[in-house]
């Protein structure tokens, strides 16, 4: 196969030929590739042409060929509002705690359960935190909700404690907490499966080696262990700060309320209440599109990060 | 691993498996803790302290009234066909595509994957998104729900890779034998990617199932309401009337407070289970699946 893909490649045949030659050939394989293509075709690149409508006010009924270009109109607007530093802050900083609790949180899982010598309590650990991740968003949130309301659990325990009570749907300060903590139950089980594979994969001789040195176990894990899947942590690292600035809407606007946007509010909820709420397309499309630039800029960053890491980069 | 015998190394194993109790104890007690108050008798549920141990008396009524309810078994058997026609259509599409693509002598490889991978690193957003699933009539029709996320490209990926990472001989051998690419690919191919079917099968049903913001965006038509959409609607709108669930009780608001909450816990359970009884029967893929997802090309 190679080798009359290579010959076809030396003969210095025109391309339409060359290209008539492939379909005739492989024309299965085509069959095979057309409903995929078709997918992205409509539901990924059609889209990416709708972007356009950032520059216009575009209007339903005269669709995206009919509408009134304006240019920035809608950008302008958008970097002039109190929201772009409302939005963009609260997006960092629930990327930012995300990144400092959130990303260590399974490296640490992975650490603890691959000190265990396997059997079932490693199983049954494994099983509890993955079961998170398979329950929809909606259900997630609502629990949560459950714990955190005014005569729930956590209200409970403070009164316990002899704390004051929390009020959520009130106080915007326990936003980030209570996502960002929920969001740890969601995701450690999950996340932390890269990382054990990851320590699969480091030589047995190295533990060896340093047992014999009469290395304790926490200096064992210090400079064997995490040096061994430091390349895994550097690219999962150097992956979410390449989306540092989306955090998605679909678990926040489960969450928030008018009452506590002041810091709940982030890019992709904003554009998802302008644009579906208030029907505001058009304004709506150009802070999305803002969005993308800037995680296209910050993907393309850590990219080069990771070359210059040594590793393979992501694209 | 090498065993180091020892106080402290007894110690340090002993703290280990103390902590990840707790760890588990903490992210299961959550699901305990619902699964237990579904089972409680609502009226003593709702006196009790929300520390739960142990259910509060016993009583399914709550299961009664969730099993009763023409909504909640309406959009149960919504989901379930949007799960089985969106789930085939999508194994369907993604393991012909992920095969064409895994033959890397096919001209024009690899600019399809190029394609492919752009759009997990752009995409045209949410509101273009919408304008476009809507200029196509999709909305209000079942679709809406099939069609604008059947393929997920990470998934793609992983049957791709898996796919390619199958020995050569496998199709060289039937195409000597005077089999064509659908043959192989339905003979040999997808028997061998059976790990792989399964991890992304699984992936896929358990997105469909989820999701909630595809048919809030797109339907309209309650009849066409997934399970998600009403879960919403009772857990988190608190709002009982649009599904018509039925507590009526004899005693005063307190008992009707009592009722909802626990009709809470009880659509909770019914709504998760499902997908909760698939997945451990899947677990020894998902190193696997992941895995295949984290290589590029």
């Amino acid at each position: 196969m190679e080798s009359a893909q290579a010959a076809n490649r030396s003969t210095a045949a025109p391309a339409r030929l060359k290209l008539r030659r492939a379909i005739g050939r492989y024309w299965m394989l085509y069959v095979l590739l057309a409903p995929l293509l078709l997918y992205y075709v409509i539901f990924c690149y059609l889209p990416m042409f709708g972007i356009v409508i950032a520059f216009q006010d575009y209007r339903a009924t005269r669709g995206v060929f009919g509408s009134e270009w304006v240019g920035f109109k809608h950008f302008a607007a958008f970097f002039s509002s109190e929201y772009l530093w409302r939005t963009v802050r609260n997006t960092l900083s629930i990327s930012g705690l995300g990144l400092v609790f959130g990303f260590p949180a399974p490296i640490l899982l992975a650490l603890m359960l691959n000190e265990l010598r396997g059997g079932a309590f490693k199983k049954t650990v494994q099983t509890i935190t993955y079961i998170p991740h398979f329950i929809s968003v909606v259900v997630i949130v609502s629990i949560v909700m459950n714990f955190v309301s005014t005569k729930g659990l956590i209200n409970e325990l403070l009164a316990l404690l002899g704390a004051e009570p929390i009020r959520y749907a009130s106080d915007p300060s326990l936003f980030y907490p209570v996502y960002v903590i929920s969001g740890i139950w969601q995701t450690i089980g999950w996340d932390s499966i890269i990382f054990l594979a990851a320590l699969a994969g480091v030589a047995p001789e190295l533990y060896e080696a340093a047992t014999i040195d009469g290395a304790k176990r926490l200096r064992r894990i210090w400079h064997v262990t995490l040096p061994g899947i430091a390349p895994t942590i550097a690219l999962m690292l150097i992956l979410r700060m390449g989306g540092i600035m989306s955090v998605g809407y679909e678990k926040i606007i489960l969450m928030y309320n008018p009452g506590i946007y002041e810091k709940a509010d982030v890019i992709s909820t904003y554009v998802f209440r302008r644009g579906l709420s208030d029907g505001q397309y058009s304004f709506a499309a150009a802070v999305g599109l803002f969005n993308s630039v800037v995680n296209f800029i910050l993907l393309l960053a850590a990219d080069r990060a990771s070359k210059r890491l040594g590793q393979s980069g992501l694209l | 691993m090498a065993e180091d015998k020892g106080a402290g190394a007894k110690a340090f194993r002993l703290a280990n498996a103390l902590l990840l109790s707790l760890l588990a104890v903490a992210a299961f007690y959550p699901i305990f803790y619902v699964l237990v108050a579904s089972v409680s008798d609502p009226v003593k549920l709702y006196a009790a302290s929300k520390v739960l141990l142990f259910p509060q008396g016993f009583s399914l009524a709550a299961y009664k009234i969730v099993f009763t309810n023409s909504w909640i078994w309406r959009s149960y058997l919504n989901t379930l066909f949007y799960v089985v026609a969106g789930g085939a259509l999508s194994i369907f599409v993604t393991l012909l595509g992920g095969y064409a693509l895994s033959r890397k002598y096919l001209p024009g490889r690899s600019v399809f994957l190029v394609i492919v991978t752009i759009t997990m690193f752009f995409s045209g957003g949410l509101i273009p998104t919408f304008i476009i699933v809507n200029g196509l009539g999709l909305t209000d029709t079942v679709f809406a729900m099939i069609l604008p996320s059947a393929v997920s490209t990470y998934n793609l990926l992983v049957m791709k890779t898996f796919l390619q990472g199958l020995p050569d001989e496998m199709e060289e051998t039937s195409r000597i034998d005077g089999a064509n690419d659908f043959t192989i690919l339905w003979k040999v191919m997808a028997p061998l990617a059976a790990p792989a079917l399964a991890v992304v099968s699984l992936f896929y049903i358990v997105s469909i199932w989820n999701s909630y913001i595809a048919p809030t965006i797109y339907l309209r038509n309650r009849d066409l309401f997934p399970l998600q959409v009403i879960l919403r609607e009772i857990l988190l709108s608190g709002n009982t009337n649009s599904t018509n669930l039925n507590l009526s009780v004899s005693g005063g608001n307190e008992d009707y407070q009592a009722y909802s909450d626990a009709v809470k816990y009880a659509t909770i359970v019914v709504a998760t289970v499902p997908i909760l009884c698939v997945y451990p029967f899947l677990q020894r893929y998902f190193v696997k699946g992941v895995m295949l997802g984290a290589i590029k090309g």
